[in-house]
């Protein structure tokens, strides 16, 4: 009993103790901050990808891919069936994009995907990350009224940042007509009058004519349209029967579109500091996508394309790489629909385990059926194999070097502790004199050492779990004093910082500080429990 | 082992046998006991005195079981004592024996309540303790009470005189109900006034209570108040004398 009243009556009147546990205070906030951070963003960036890749990825090491995904599938369903929620054939080939800007061609590389916007969304989240609406619950590829969204439908923020959509679609399309009208019906009469005005003056006038009211930045006329494939085809076209039923005729390019194209938001858009988006090209324009065609060697072939929905999915690995089109558009224009059966290739299959599914065990499995030389089978962890554990790593040595703050705060602990023994040696006697045995004497410092391990850690996981609450605010009130961004959103997509509290990481954090703290009083206990007794009470 | 040295009908409450102790200072060896032969009757007041150095310090510790003698025995009650395993001397310490020092000996964080206590304290764990905290602590107010500082319970030791201090000191050793009382020099840093009323105290323990008493003091009018008088000469007995006009009265 004499142990906890004199560990009580030291905790308060010993403060030079209490400021040795400021570190273990500060270890164990920051330890709590950083954690709940970090699996914040893991957590974060597992669910995109995930949400990005389905479960299981069924591959073709050829980029002319497989025949016959409907027999693949069979055979899928027949290895694994009662483990798989659902399929999808996709087509992926490396392709370039093109699009103008003030008269300019931006070119960037693509993944050029195609998907089938019946089952697409079913595998993955795909759906979730499309800008309209109507898109999200079942995509087309016919291009949408208008009724984009102006404000990011996946930030918790009701702020317009996207300004721009308000306009896009058939609206945009429209106008942009309506503007390369005007332009020519200018350069007509620019002809006949001699050059009096500058071209800078002539696009002003076009502009002026044509810009909606709150149009940030309109696009400036493109080429005129050409008339180019049906606007939307059927799937398991024969590519004989359907060859160009509008030839001859005239495409309105205010009336009809040509096949819709999904790109990432990244490839047609940038953040600005505010958080704003600026676009460089909208739902309704035409672009220019230029890709191989199946067979060796692959040939190169251009088509134009009408953008109708924008694609995000907050990675911008994938943001800023994929474009989406209709499958049976993609296999048509690359010839990987056989001419005399109809049956077309594809490069991979999408696969969805049911929840609770073991996602090791359905791949080892589907490895096991399918010949490992022609097929290439992985889970979405393999997929990002290297980041998801580039990340756990970084959690680890950041968890190593901050635990190592508080053992250094140990050694603080340590050293007051010894002070106290020392400045406490004639208390030491007497109290053996009294009759206290050696372990409760060295009691007295072990529990002195735990209740200030626990005072620490206490006022570390207050401390942390304050921060990591009000983490946002903190961020808003620092760039507020500095006027420096700290957590920039056009850098990582998240408009807010994300954390996760894990309670275990928490309980173990707390137990590492508490026993580092009475770790650290062993030291001083025993050498309080080997005084000899006359000695400390001759001690001055 | 047979009993104590005297007539068994006789036995010693405390008693030395040919103790001996030595301390290494430096290289050399100093011998601060030579065989000491010492005896306290039940209900005594026996006087240690001598000079500086003469060892009486160190024979007080060596009966109190603070330190443990090169050779020798001691016997508390009929029972040999210095080679008993720590935990039972630590015990005995606890229960037997009390003990008042010349430096009081206070614990500075502790009020004087809670000082008179301590021993209590260590005896009984939690459980136990918040069984008996009301009594002992009404036997502790008691305590304080007899010796006058029934206005002092909450005061901190620094906030006590030296006489004052002197009194819980002995408090805290009577709290414990010991078989017998050591008391090293209580008086030597203490004005004339204090130190009489700490001796007039220790009699009247003895006179009225039966409570045995060591007093080890190097100031001949305080022994004088004592029943018998030892006096110790370079790690040795002397003489011993009986003294009638000693507390016994």
């Amino acid at each position: 009993m004499y142990k906890l009243l004199l560990c009580w009556r030291y905790l308060r009147t010993r403060w030079i103790a209490l400021a040795s546990v400021i570190s273990v205070t500060l270890g164990v906030a920051t330890m709590i901050v950083v954690n709940a951070v970090m699996a914040g963003f893991s957590n974060e960036m597992q669910t995109r990808i995930h949400g990005i890749l389905s479960d299981l990825v069924f591959e073709s090491h050829s980029l002319s891919g497989f025949q016959d995904p409907v027999w693949h599938m069979e055979e899928i369903e027949r290895a694994v069936g009662d483990q798989i929620d659902g399929m999808t054939p996709t087509v992926a080939v490396p392709a370039m994009l093109s699009f103008q800007v003030r008269g300019q061609w931006v070119t960037r590389q693509v993944m050029f995907i195609g998907i089938d916007p019946a089952t697409h969304a079913r595998v993955s989240d795909f759906g979730q990350y499309l800008q309209h609406p109507a898109n999200r619950e079942q995509l087309s590829f016919g291009l949408r009224e208008g009724g984009y969204d102006t404000t990011d439908s996946q930030s918790p923020t009701d702020q317009p940042t996207r300004p721009v959509l308000e306009h896009a679609g058939w609206p945009h399309r429209r106008m942009r007509v309506e503007r390369e009208r005007l332009w020519k019906e200018q350069q007509a009469a620019q002809a006949d009058a001699g050059p009096s005005r500058s071209v800078n003056q002539q696009v002003d006038a076009v502009l002026a004519a044509t810009t909606p009211p709150q149009d940030a930045s309109p696009p400036p006329p493109t080429e005129p349209a050409v008339a180019g494939d049906a606007p939307v085809a059927t799937p398991r076209q024969n590519p004989f029967q359907t060859a160009r039923p509008e030839q001859g005729h005239v495409m309105d390019p205010a009336k009809e579109q040509f096949t819709g194209i999904v790109p990432g938001i990244g490839l047609a858009s940038f953040r600005t500091r505010d958080g704003i988006d600026q676009f460089l090209t909208l739902p309704g324009d035409d672009v220019k996508i230029t890709f191989p065609t199946a067979g060796t060697p692959p040939k190169a072939v251009s088509d134009t394309f009408t953008i109708v929905d924008f694609y995000e999915s907050k990675m911008s690995e994938y943001d800023s790489n994929f474009v989406f089109v209709p499958i049976d558009a993609l296999q048509r224009m690359r010839g990987m629909i056989d001419p005399q059966t109809g049956i077309p290739s594809v490069n991979s299959i999408q696969i969805k385990l049911k929840p609770g599914a073991d996602l090791a065990a359905v791949r080892d499995q589907l490895r096991k059926f399918f010949p490992a030389d022609l097929y290439a089978i992985a889970s979405w962890r393999d997929k990002q194999g290297p980041l998801l554990s580039a990340v756990d790593m970084e959690m680890a040595v950041l968890n190593i070097l901050l635990f190592l703050i508080i053992a250094v705060a140990g050694f603080g602990i340590l050293a007051i502790f010894f002070m106290i023994v020392v400045e406490k040696t004639r208390d030491i006697g007497i109290l053996k004199a009294l009759g206290a045995t050696s372990t409760g004497i060295a009691g007295i410092f072990l529990g002195y050492g735990l209740f200030l391990g626990l005072v620490g850690a206490g006022a570390g996981l207050a401390l942390g779990l304050g921060i990591t609450w009000n983490i946002n605010q903190i961020r808003q009130a620092v760039e507020w004093c500095t006027g420096a961004r700290v957590f920039d959103p056009s850098i990582y997509y998240f408009f807010q910082i994300p954390t996760i509290v894990d309670p275990v990481t928490i309980s173990w954090i707390i137990v590492g500080a508490v026993a580092i703290a009475i770790g650290s009083s062993v030291l001083p206990a025993v050498r309080a429990a080997r005084l000899h007794a006359v000695e400390a009470l001759r001690h001055e | 082992m047979s009993n104590a040295s005297g007539s068994p009908l006789n036995p010693a409450m405390l008693e030395t046998r040919q103790i001996r102790k030595r301390y290494r200072s430096g290289s050399t060896m100093l011998e601060v006991l030579r065989g000491v032969d010492f005896r306290l009757d039940p209900g005594g007041f026996v006087a240690v005195v001598g000079q500086s150095g003469s060892g009486k310090s160190t024979l007080l510790h060596l009966m109190g079981l603070l330190d443990a003698p090169d050779a020798g025995e001691v016997w508390l009650d009929g029972q040999r004592i210095d080679s008993l395993p720590a935990r039972e001397r630590d015990r005995l310490r606890n229960t037997a024996i009390g003990m008042v020092f010349q430096a009081y000996h206070l614990l500075p964080e502790l009020t004087a309540l809670e000082n008179v206590l301590t021993p209590l304290l260590i005896r009984h764990g939690f459980s136990d303790w918040f069984r008996r905290r009301r009594a002992a602590r009404r036997e502790a107010e008691e305590l304080l009470d007899r010796f006058g500082l029934s206005g002092r319970l909450q005061h901190r030791p620094r906030q006590l005189s030296g006489g004052e201090m002197q009194r819980v000191a002995i408090a805290r050793a009577l709290i414990t109900h010991p078989r017998v009382l050591l008391a090293d020099e209580p008086t030597g840093n203490l004005d004339e006034e204090s130190g009489a009323g700490i001796i007039d105290a220790l009699s009247e323990l003895n006179r009225e209570k039966g409570l045995s008493i060591v007093l080890v003091t190097h100031d001949a009018d305080i022994a004088s108040q004592a029943r018998s008088i030892v006096r110790l000469t370079a790690g040795k007995v002397e003489t011993v004398a009986t003294n009638p006009a000693g507390s016994a009265a």
